[in-house]
């Protein structure tokens, strides 16, 4: 029964309407009439908001508010503590040992630790930990997913706070919030980890995030019960532990026992991977890094390849675009969508476009295209001279160390890709007289199936962060412009066998090979401790895809036969599979057994369905070149 | 006509100079010295934010001839699967209709008690309620699988909130190429997905069944990891192995 004030809210509404000039018909399709004729109870709704098609529950490009930049410094990560493994929450259940600890807990009727279930079912004695009693763990870290209701995209205060998901400090205390980014995890090699993750989650109230996660560690040399892959989700009241040998890839083949130094990583980031649910969690919040060094990659400027420290002069970067509802000024995700997301509002480490005060010395960015759909091209811009050519060093791909710096004057970067860069801010203070650079996205993308491949005129892209230089401080770290060397890249193999792979489109659906993501099947067997080559093919003129393959970093030999570029001559874990490609990839799989998936990382194709399962295995020969 | 309505939305809150770029895709750096717009946020849920988005309340009529609301009547606090279709269909939709037909028995009594099958007619101007009888008896329908006709503005407006739509007009319109997915909702959780209308029916089983319950007391459904291959038959290590399965051993140290 209408109260009055439903009369009255009702009366209010139907003035707004009618000022927006929307008709009977416009009214019932948009839900807010009934059939009965009466308006819908809401209480308020704003004219300005049915204009056009930026209606509430429209989660479109065009249609978020818009927010201004460089009002927010960049938000510097925190790093996840290490805790003792007396820290209450790894003994809760038990502490973490090689089989998962699938005891029931009387709590929830569920099995103590997830690990052990795939696809949401307990596989009883599955997915112990490979390796564990060689290189048992000597580190432990805790994190609890968490909802934090009160998380500011920016400190404009007439954006409301947002519903995110994310990772917390390792704390049970509820002062102990979601962050975002999540905690940055600081590893070093030879010393192996655990991570024990608390899903603490409750359904998602706000309209899109699916509380089941799986905690992928992208691209780690990890053991499938560990890599949180696809089909290995958690349910809220379990924890998983997830345990590294951080040894290098080879440690148990040809590389005993710590394994290739030159198959060491340097910047890797962990996401959410629940498949059918990727898109949404990650864009909700469920993303961080871990940068793991060693005895060259050190951290420290003073020693090894001297890069600049972290983490004062070494940054972690993830950035980020999303959407705003025009009705409720929230982050909204269309979960009805195929092609791909692409966002207007732009985030780095979390804020809209924020500014970060640089001294004038040598950092290091380790940026991250966190997704979910966005291709980015970034320059260095100076506002005040629109035709610099500014230029600054990539050292690294997908968190792999060049043999040298590359130096560049932008670069392209895909969902889950990381470039390492070294800017010299007083050498382009002294040499282009900027006092202000803006990390600039010039590339044009209009929608989620992949970028127009125009590039914008300086000043007219996305600015993602603003640097703004200070004073000259001292400066111990490697001038690029020496040409050090870092690691040789490992010879690639001599491949067992060629197996080609088409990423297409099949009614809308995406596959490979004419075949959905599914997890109840593992579509081909490739046989431990050989190399194989591997066709990424694309034949349309239409989409691009970031392609990921797990547990192996590969080598791109060539892209439609042609020599990858500088910064491509690398190990990778992601490439961009641009407008019709085939591009060939070669690679190791080595030391675990056990199945990993290949997959778009458009995280919106990857939910639909553009995922496959494999597995590797000893003395198996499958010769299926079209899996 | 977003970056018109963007512009006039930003004109009428006082903003004059804004570089918009592409069709309003671009952050534009230049409203930072512009004074704050004035905001007309409302709380609105979110279960009613994707009523209003992708769930309109059309009318539409069953394979019986019912009248039925689209949202009041087939998806309000249900577990549905939804999916385009037409009888006439060569291509597309008869594997999707067969296999929506095998998971329907798979799904063991489920369907229609908590959870329910849509098939909307792309082409309602031939597929009358009579013509989906006929259909769904060839097929096999049972009890909490409606097949839907109704007017067609109606439908191609439904076709289009809930997402079953190209980029490309003129792919769009080629309806013997349609979009072939299944609209999973469990909508007063708010899960909304999509899973392969050609892909296994085991798979789409398991998803749908994954959709539906939450998450405790989670049924058991099919289980098993076919290996394809020659790597089904030799024994198979690592991660599913029962017992140990230490990497050591599978490398035979």
């Amino acid at each position: 029964m209408a109260n009055l004030r439903d009369i009255l809210n009702a009366q209010k509404n139907r003035q707004e309407l009618i000022k927006a000039k929307l008709n009977r018909r416009d009214l019932f399709k948009m839900g807010l009439l009934t059939s009965a004729g009466y308006l819908v109870r809401k209480n308020g709704l704003s004219a300005w908001a049915f204009d056009g098609g930026c209606n509430p529950g429209i989660c479109r490009l065009g249609c978020s508010p818009p927010i201004q930049p460089f009002l927010d410094p960049l938000p510097i990560i925190p790093v996840l503590p290490q805790r003792p493994l007396t820290d209450p929450g790894l003994q809760f259940g038990a502490p973490p040992q090689k089989c998962p600890n699938n005891a029931t807990n009387p709590a929830t009727g569920l099995p103590f630790e997830g690990r052990g279930q795939f696809n949401g079912v307990l596989r009883s004695g599955t997915d112990c930990f490979q390796f564990f009693d060689q290189y048992p763990p000597q580190q432990f870290f805790v994190e609890r997913a968490r909802q934090n209701t009160n998380f500011r995209i920016t400190s404009d205060a007439t954006i409301p706070p947002q519903t995110i998901w994310g990772w917390n400090l390792g704390g049970s205390d509820p002062s102990d919030v979601a962050q975002f980014p999540n905690p940055t995890i600081v590893v070093r090699y030879q010393t192996p980890w655990v991570v024990r993750r608390f899903n603490e989650l409750s359904p998602a109230t706000d309209g899109f995030g699916v509380n089941e996660l799986s905690s992928h560690l992208h691209n780690f040399h990890s053991a499938p019960e560990s890599d949180g892959g696809p089909c290995r989700w958690f349910f809220k009241g379990q924890y998983f532990d997830y345990y590294w040998t951080a040894q290098q890839a080879g440690f148990a083949s040809d590389f005993p026992p710590n394994g290739d130094i030159r198959e060491s990583l340097s910047s890797l980031w962990y996401h959410d991977h629940r498949i059918d649910h990727t898109a949404e969690n990650t864009y909700k919040g469920l993303e961080g890094f871990l940068n793991i060094f060693n005895q060259f990659d050190t951290g420290d400027e003073g020693t090894g390849f001297h890069l600049p420290s972290f983490p004062q002069f070494d940054i972690n970067v993830i950035l980020n675009d999303k959407l705003i509802d025009p009705g409720t000024g929230k982050v909204c995700f269309d979960t009805f969508g195929f092609d791909g997301l692409v966002g207007d509002v732009q985030l780095a480490n979390g804020k809209v476009q924020p500014f970060l005060n640089v001294n004038q010395r040598r950092y290091r960015f380790r940026v991250l295209d966190g997704g979910p759909s966005r291709f980015y091209q970034l320059f260095l811009t100076n506002p005040a001279n629109l035709n610099q050519q500014i230029p600054f060093w990539v050292i690294a791909n997908d968190g792999n160390l060049l043999t040298h710096p590359v130096q560049v004057t932008s670069f392209r970067i895909g969902v889950a890709e990381r470039y390492d860069i070294i800017i010299d801010f007083k050498q382009i203070a002294q040499t282009f007289g900027a006092t202000t650079l803006n990390l600039e996205n010039r590339l044009q993308q209009t929608n989620g199936r992949a970028p127009t491949n125009n590039i914008l005129p300086a000043g007219q892209g996305t600015t993602c962060v603003q640097f703004r230089l200070g004073a000259v401080v001292a400066d111990g770290s490697v001038d690029p412009a020496t040409n050090p060397t870092f690691y040789q890249l490992p010879p690639t193999p001599t491949p067992r066998i060629t197996r080609f792979f088409k990423f297409e489109r099949d009614n809308g659906q995406w596959a490979i090979n004419g075949q959905f993501a599914d997890c109840g099947v593992i579509r081909f067997t490739v046989e431990q401790n050989t190399g194989e080559d591997w066709h990424i093919i694309n034949s349309s003129g239409g989409w691009q895809h970031p392609i990921h393959i797990h547990l192996e970093e590969f080598q791109i030999r060539n892209r439609n036969g042609a020599a990858p570029p500088a910064v491509e001559v690398s190990r990778k874990d992601v490439i961009r599979l641009q407008f019709n490609e085939d591009d060939l990839v070669t690679m190791r799989f080595r030391d675990f057994v056990g199945d990993y998936p290949t997959h778009c990382h458009n995280t919106i194709h990857e939910d639909h369905a553009m995922l496959l399962l494999w597995q590797v295995q000893p003395n198996v020969i499958d010769n299926n070149q079209n899996p | 006509m977003a970056k018109m309505t963007r512009r006039k939305w930003l004109a009428s809150a006082g903003i004059t100079s804004v570089a918009l770029g592409f069709g309003g895709s671009l952050v534009a750096d230049d409203i930072k010295n512009q004074s704050t717009p004035e905001r007309h946020f409302q709380d609105i849920p979110a279960r009613e934010l994707i009523r209003m988005g992708h769930l309109p309340n059309v009318e539409l009529i069953t394979q019986t001839g019912k009248k039925v609301r689209f949202y009041d009547d087939l998806v309000k606090d249900k577990m549905v699967v939804i999916n385009f279709m037409y009888t006439h269909c060569e291509k597309v939709c008869p594997p999707i209709m067969m296999n929506l037909a095998r998971v329907q028995k798979m799904l063991n009594g489920r369907v229609g008690k908590d959870i329910f099958f849509y098939s909307i007619t792309l082409k309602p101007e031939q597929d009358t309620p009579q013509e989906l009888k006929k259909y769904a008896k060839e097929i096999g329908v049972g009890k909490g699988w409606y097949l839907l006709t109704g007017k067609p503005e109606d439908i191609e407006f439904l076709r289009k909130k809930l997402g079953f739509t190209y980029a490309d007009p003129a792919e769009d319109a080629d309806k013997s190429n349609h979009i072939g997915m299944l609209r999973l909702g469990n909508e007063p959780f708010m899960r909304w997905s999509a899973c392969q209308g050609q892909a296994r029916v085991e798979w789409i089983a398991t998803m749908i069944q994954n959709e539906t319950d939450l998450p405790y007391g989670r049924p058991a459904h099919p289980t098993t990891v076919k290996v394809y291959g020659p790597g089904a038959a030799a024994a198979t290590l690592g991660g599913g192995v029962k017992g140990t399965s230490t990497g050591a051993t599978a490398n035979a140290k």
